[in-house]
């Protein structure tokens, strides 16, 4: 058994040096104050039990309003299965609200918007980068950080014309023979999204 | 002298395999084959006794070998999607900021757990912490709620808090986690539940070795007004135009259920991940084990055959010797 030992510490510093080769970008360990007063109370409750933590550690303080508004945006395109943008520094980006289509400069005033199914374009000095998203949120923060959290996001060269077409007929078809009500909300955002991709195909 | 010698020996190698309390059948029948043996003294327990405790010993390291192989290939695929996943709830705690100390009426704790065992301390401890959080948040006027996810916390969970288990909700993981499925069971839940705040109670995986309990907490959008006008962590809410929607409180309203959908989608992936990797670790020391007491049967099983030949041989000897003397 103690032969067997150092092999074993061998492998398990190995696979630990395997998983912390690659740290998480998405992790910091930065313990806020914020959550001393749980922690506080935890503790005199429940002493034999280490408190639980909360997301604000495993996240870096985001930086405060500067004074001056600062040249560039900082956007962070977030989807269920991927992060698309990452703090990356851009000129403009126009979000497809739901009241039209919104353009957020570094200096926008601090906003909550609701997204509907459209494109989001983000403009990178002379790039221009599209993506349909299929819908979600955008936070504007005072500090020129803009999160927009979609379900989905494609670029716009990867959608397909004709499945688009098909997809728009089937949900006008779906609409008309919908006797529900849900049958037909269901039916009614299916046509939405096709049309708005239709919309960003064309547009 | 031999004789005592071996006598002694054969006690002490049937002293560890007979059991006052035997629990299995395989060591209730070792004790009573083994027992007449021992109280003869002259011949010790037979190597087949010992060759099948080897066998069993063997098998079951084989199949905890398996079972870490296949929580390590369920590790890999899921722990990419957790990780991708983590910069899901990052904005909403941007925005809402963490208040885990927050006050209100109706608490409900969200407890995640696995359906199946075999992994470790992990579902006990998320258990413990939801019970700690029941009892800080327990007091005059205030109630809370559990909703649990996986068989294991609602096991556990059953036995003292039967009447404040508000939905459970089991076999989340036969298909592979994905954002519709999680989107469908926040909607349930947030259906059925009355709530001010939601608290989700998960392990959230770190490392393969290391899955710190973590909890999350979601307020309802009447909450997050109270405390957007009290100042605070939120008083900065009210400095944000809220666009798109009819009011406010729409917004609002589902702002919230989206991020409890985010939130539950982070956390039921960690916590997937936590189960796999405790449970490799698990069956690893479980296989590491197996072969620790395969070795000292392999000693027992070699001792005992030496002792029995060297029986023959002193048998054959001493009948030799009273023939010739």
């Amino acid at each position: 058994m103690l032969r067997q030992a150092p092999r074993f510490l061998l492998r398990r510093a190995s696979a630990a040096a395997m998983r912390w080769s690659r740290p998480f970008s998405t992790d910091l360990p930065a313990e806020t104050a914020g959550d001393s007063k749980f922690v506080d109370a935890w503790k005199k409750l429940i002493p034999n039990i280490d408190p639980p933590k909360t997301p604000s550690a495993y996240m870096a303080p985001r930086p405060p309003t500067p004074s001056t508004i600062p040249s560039k945006l900082t956007v962070n395109l977030v989807l269920p299965y991927d992060s698309v943008l990452s703090a990356k520094e851009v000129d403009m980006v126009i979000v497809p609200a739901a009241t039209g289509q919104m353009g957020v400069l570094p200096g926008h005033v601090a906003t909550i918007t609701e997204l509907k199914p459209g494109i989001l374009s983000v403009h990178e000095g002379n790039d221009i980068t599209k993506y349909f998203l299929s819908g979600g949120f955008a936070f504007v923060h005072a500090n020129s950080i803009a999160d927009i959290i979609a379900i989905e996001a494609t670029p716009v060269d990867r959608i397909d014309q004709n499945l688009v077409q098909k997809g728009l007929a089937e949900f006008q078809q779906k609409l008309h023979s919908a006797s529900t009500d849900v049958e037909k909300a269901e039916a009614q955002i299916g046509i939405d999204v096709y049309s708005a991709l239709n919309a960003a195909l064309t547009g | 002298m031999a004789m005592a010698a071996l006598r002694r020996e054969g006690r002490r190698i049937a002293a560890p395999l007979i059991n006052p309390h035997p629990i299995n059948p395989l060591r209730s029948s070792l004790a009573s084959s083994d027992r007449e043996h021992t109280l003869l003294g002259v011949r010790s327990i037979s190597t087949q006794v010992v060759r099948n405790r080897m066998k069993s010993v063997r098998n079951i390291q084989k199949i905890t070998k398996a079972m870490k192989m296949v929580a390590a290939s369920k590790l890999r695929a899921i722990q990419t999607k957790a990780e991708n996943s983590r910069g899901l709830w990052q904005p909403f705690t941007a925005l809402l900021g963490d208040t885990p100390s927050v006050d209100v009426k109706k608490n409900v704790i969200v407890t995640i757990s696995s359906d199946k065992g075999l992994c470790g301390g992990i579902n006990s401890t998320s258990v413990k912490i939801s019970r700690g959080l029941h009892k800080l948040n327990a007091g005059p006027e205030k109630e809370c709620k559990y909703v649990i996810l996986g068989e294991k916390a609602k096991a556990q969970l059953v036995r003292d808090s039967k009447k404040d288990i508000e939905l459970a909700f089991t076999e989340l993981q036969k298909n592979p986690l994905n954002y519709t499925q999680v989107a469908v069971l926040a909607d349930d839940i947030l259906k059925n539940v009355e709530y001010d705040a939601l608290r989700i109670v998960f392990n959230k995986f770190q490392s393969v070795v290391a899955f710190v309990p973590t909890t999350s907490t979601v307020l309802s959008p009447e909450v997050v007004e109270r405390e957007a006008e009290a100042g605070g962590k939120l008083g900065e809410l009210d400095s944000y135009e809220i666009e798109g929607g009819e009011t406010k409180s729409e917004v609002l309203q589902n702002l919230t259920e989206f991020q409890f959908s985010c939130v539950m989608f982070n956390a039921m992936l960690e916590n997937a991940c936590s189960e796999q990797g405790a449970r490799m670790s698990a069956m690893d020391s479980s296989s590491r084990n197996a072969g620790d007491m395969l070795d000292r049967l392999t000693l027992t099983y070699n001792r005992t055959r030496q002792a029995s030949i060297t029986t023959e041989l002193i048998e054959i000897i001493s009948g030799a010797s009273a023939l010739e003397g």
